[in-house]
């Protein structure tokens, strides 16, 4: 089965839309956001073809229903359906504001979850020897000033997308992530940057921490939630340990709030962990369908956080591959490679999934055994970049350097809609 | 107020001068080459080979010389043997009563856990209870406190052991075969994997270390190989058939890790079929969760009959029908493959020596792997290389490395323990202050979730909520300093005293210039004491 209708019906007016978007570069107060499913998701489990006639026969344990049926998938068009757990994000659908692109992944073949991950951070597939990541290219590149939070990352650690030379403010996790710290008692934090500037490898971090922080707080200060507490420290707060979907929520909230608040931040990224399911993965009910819904009330509550910001943000959930379209030997799904990305926000153009399906029947399976990989994901992020961030060309050669003929092959594609 | 601080300005500087002088030769024209001195070689083998100095060894080393003391704590370190633990440690181990059960009792735990709380549940719904928190929570009174307990064992020995590097190589073997808490059984266990499977290899045999975490049902529950059966398998006995999670087929999960983390490396040439087909040959490596008497501790079962009796063709090789000796050749081959030596070598430089390792050093730490494969002090031959080597006492090395979250907050709490004194004054009452700074850092004790376990490198860890999180745990140490008989009254000159080569002379200059109730404060919040 084929379905080509987006790319290659809309291909004639993009020619005339191609000179807007290869203007030179022009900065934007627009926003994107990247939530990275780390684990490897079931794209398939997300939104699934329930009218492809192999998707039934691969799955049984693990099968979504067609729509109508009792569990089935909500109807998203004749081919695809969305995971019911996901019925909070249908809304969003139906006024446009989401949509997907299906079949979508990286080049490079790998199931390793580590490699897979960083080539989907550092933005070159295939190339171990790159050692920032592209969030942080984009950073540099996009036109504009830098101030300390432009970019934001939400978590306890820099993560590889986000390292480089770009400064780079840190949003904690839990609910005290706005509060009164050590580091911000002046008395404190002047002794401390009299040692840190005299530090070549720490100083940079340290001054981040401080402006970011400073900025940050001045946004918030108004919010009525801010936390005045000052006695943070050594309580054993686990909530505040590694993401998962269930803590999502709350801290996707704080994050849109931050967005709104602070109109200098126009790049975000967090991570939601635990999809790697092998064993018992379950269908419309069970443990994906718990995660699904947990993270579909967390990007629910982002866009809630951004309030009117959701009019010129754009969020992109990815992972780093998908799973094994048949069930395994333990009802839940190995490594696999082609997956469903993610596009939510204002500017979207939304309510259809986009992108070539190659289809499930076993020949056009990769290595007989997974979703191919049609759409390369840095050809989606292009788009985003160009149309949403004002990047022209040359300076989005400077975030994916390498596989030109990959990010450029979306070129001007209308995920979103410019201006 | 002021006579007090003038007092301690004093004695800071009577107590500096002799680093001092160390630290301006080493500020004043002195290039990336110039060799460590004996004093900065003694602190770097504390952070390198143990979780960093305490006061007890800056005073050690001024009473003996650092090179004599050197050489003492380099072949104790090595020695490999089990260290006897000072008897206060000993004695507060040993009350945890839960580091005494085995595999099976603690599976029984668990089970009886998860009893409990279905029959919660059940009661829950037929109201007869309401559904707050009030009754018992069988989770929160059987499993927790095993975790709990394991947490702390690893902790207190981390913190007071003498026996460091095995401390630090605990560790990082742990990490290497990494099992997660989280999932199911795994949390009952992880103690128990990590006093069965890792701690008494970690000086010996990796193979051993391989098989052993290979067998522990931690890791066959964890990567899922319990479950992965024979494609044609069909379970006998009426439970199993009505088991709507009775699996039904291959699952390849502990099949590539094996190969990607634990041996051969990601790169490490095998394919997409080797995978599969490793599998294959580990079908019906599994756990009985109720072995008959006069069975060993160990849960470890092969069953035969779940197992894929048909041929395999694996890493080039054809492999005949052979039960349970498939899985084990399999584990010798990759135990002695070129490409483990590298990959392990690689990674142990990478931790000791340096984030970008040189390639000369993984060369030789690689060489002197393979030469002692089959010997029962393999591991331990390979640190004595690690040891030997000019790259982990280059002046390149020193300082060089980012701490992780782990050994920040170790190496806190083992700065401020004072010099003489009973041990058991300065160990921590409570755990779960440290526990909750290291889940906040994003480093869970046993809380790794993906099987590649923690990085060990600046890039992982060197951000600015790092610093602020740090600079706020110094500060809450700081203010409990004295304050609870967990940490002793200890003077911001003895940490000055006890890090002195190791810090900047602005370090030198804020701290003494700020007012004494910071100065703890600012010794952990510094940018000397993020790095080792």
């Amino acid at each position: 089965m084929k379905r080509r209708h987006l790319l290659q019906l809309a291909g004639w007016t993009w020619l005339s839309a191609a000179t807007a978007v290869s203007r030179a570069a022009v900065p934007t107060q627009n926003k994107l956001v990247v939530v990275m499913l780390r684990g490897a998701v079931d794209g398939l489990s997300i939104v699934t073809p329930y009218g492809d006639p192999h998707y039934a026969q691969s799955r049984e344990a693990i099968r979504l229903a067609a729509p109508g049926s009792d569990g089935g998938v909500l109807q998203l068009d004749n081919l695809f359906g969305l995971n019911p757990a996901l019925s909070p994000l249908m809304p969003y659908w139906q006024r446009g504001q989401l949509g997907f692109v299906h079949a979508s992944g990286s080049p490079d073949p790998t199931r390793s979850h580590f490699d897979a991950q960083d080539y989907m951070e550092s933005g070159t597939p295939g190339l171990k020897s790159t050692n920032d990541g592209w969030m942080n290219r984009l950073l540099q590149a996009m036109p504009g000033a830098a101030t300390p939070t432009r970019a934001v990352n939400m978590g306890a650690t820099l993560p590889r997308i986000f390292s480089g030379a770009g400064e780079v403010a840190s949003l904690g996790l839990g609910p005290k992530a706005f509060s009164h710290e050590a580091i911000d008692d002046p008395r404190t934090q002047a002794a401390l940057a009299a040692m840190y500037a005299k530090d070549p490898q720490l100083g940079h971090t340290f001054d981040a921490a401080r402006e970011g922080r400073g900025e940050m707080q001045r946004s918030m200060a108004a919010d009525d939630n801010m936390s005045g507490d000052d006695h943070a420290g050594m309580d054993p707060r686990i909530d505040r340990g590694a993401p998962s979907a269930n803590g999502f929520a709350a801290d996707a909230q704080r994050l849109g709030r931050l967005i709104q608040r602070d109109p200098h931040t126009q790049l975000a990224f967090t991570s939601v962990g635990g999809w790697d399911t092998h064993i018992n993965q379950g269908g419309a009910k069970g443990q994906l369908a718990n995660k699904l819904a947990a993270l579909g009330r967390g990007l629910d509550a982002l866009a809630q956080g951004l309030g009117p910001a959701m009019n010129n943000t754009v969020v992109v959930v990815m992972s780093e591959f998908g799973r094994t379209v048949r069930e395994n030997g333990t009802h839940g799904t190995d490594h696999g490679r082609g997956n469903v990305m993610w596009v939510l926000g204002g500017p979207v153009n939304g309510g259809r999934v986009h992108g070539e399906w190659p289809g499930l029947d076993q020949s056009a399976l990769a290595d007989g055994r997974d979703l191919a990989v049609v759409s390369d994901f840095r050809a989606v992020l292009a788009s985003v970049a160009q149309r949403h961030l004002g990047m022209d060309d040359a300076a989005m050669a400077k975030v994916f350097p390498s596989g030109r003929e990959g990010w450029a092959a979306w070129k001007g594609a209308p995920l979103v809609r410019t201006g | 107020m002021i006579t007090r601080r003038q007092g301690l300005g004093t004695m800071t500087a009577a107590l500096l001068t002799p680093w001092m002088s160390s630290v301006r030769a080493a500020s004043i024209g002195t290039g990336a080459d110039t060799p460590l001195s004996d004093s900065e070689r003694a602190l770097h083998a504390l952070e390198r080979l143990g979780f960093g100095p305490r006061a007890a060894d800056a005073e050690a080393i001024r009473a003996q010389g650092a090179a004599a003391w050197l050489k003492d704590f380099l072949a104790a370190q090595l020695q490999g043997a089990r260290v006897d633990l000072p008897p206060v440690l000993g004695d507060r181990l040993a009350a945890e009563d839960t580091s005494k059960l085995d595999q099976g009792a603690l599976f029984e735990r668990f089970r009886r856990a998860q009893q409990l709380e279905r029959q919660r549940k059940r009661d829950q719904k037929d109201g007869q209870e309401t559904a707050d928190d009030k009754g018992p929570n069988p989770r929160r009174e059987l499993v927790r406190p095993v975790v709990l307990q394991a947490s702390e064992q690893r902790l207190l020995r981390a913190l007071a052991s003498p026996g460091q590097l095995e401390e630090v190589l605990v560790d990082f073997w742990f990490n290497h075969f990494n099992v997660y808490a989280g999932k199911g059984p795994v949390s009952v266990w992880v103690g128990s994997y990590e006093r069965e499977a890792i701690r008494p290899n970690v000086f010996g045999n990796f193979r051993t270390m391989l098989g052993a975490t290979a067998k522990h049902p931690a890791m066959l529950f964890y990567l899922d190989n319990a479950q992965s059966v024979a494609a044609d398998w069909h379970p006998r006995g009426r439970f199993e058939n009505r088991n709507p999670n009775k699996p039904t087929g291959l699952n390849e999960n502990y099949a590539r890790e094996v190969m990607e983390l634990h041996t051969l490396g990601v790169d490490g040439g095998y394919t997409q079929r080797d995978v599969t087909e490793l599998a294959r040959m580990l079908t019906g490596w599994t756990y009985d969760p109720k072995p008959g008497w006069g069975s060993s501790r160990s849960l470890f079962q092969f069953a035969e009959e779940r197992h894929d009796h048909g041929r395999k063709h694996w890493l080039g090789r054809t492999v005949e029908p052979n039960g349970q000796a498939e899985g084990e050749m399999a584990l010798d081959v990759l135990a002695s493959h070129p490409n483990t030596a590298r990959h392990i070598a690689f990674q142990l430089a990478q931790a000791f020596v340096s984030d970008d390792p040189p390639p000369e050093l993984v060369q030789r730490l690689a060489d002197r792997f393979l030469a002692a494969k089959d010997s029962r002090t393999q591991l331990r031959d390979v640190m004595q290389e690690l040891v030997q080597s000019e790259e982990l006492w280059s002046r390149a090395a020193f300082r060089a490395k980012f701490k992780s979250p782990y050994r920040y907050v170790l190496s806190s709490l083992r700065v401020l323990v004072p010099g003489g004194g009973p041990l058991a004054n300065h160990l921590p009452a409570d755990v779960q202050p440290l526990l909750g700074a290291l889940n906040q850092a994003g480093m869970p004790l046993y809380g790794s979730v993906t099987p590649d376990g923690y990085k060990n490198t600046a890039v992982a860890w060197q951000n600015p909520e790092a610093l602020t999180q740090r600079v706020q745990f110094a500060q809450t140490v700081n203010q409990r300093v004295g304050k609870r008989p967990a940490l002793a009254a200890v003077e911001p000159d003895q940490v000055l005293a006890t890090l002195g080569p190791l810090l900047s002379s602005a370090t030198i200059d804020a701290v003494r210039g700020a007012a004494p109730d910071m100065r703890t404060t600012l010794l952990l919040g510094s940018p000397d004491f993020m790095r080792f």
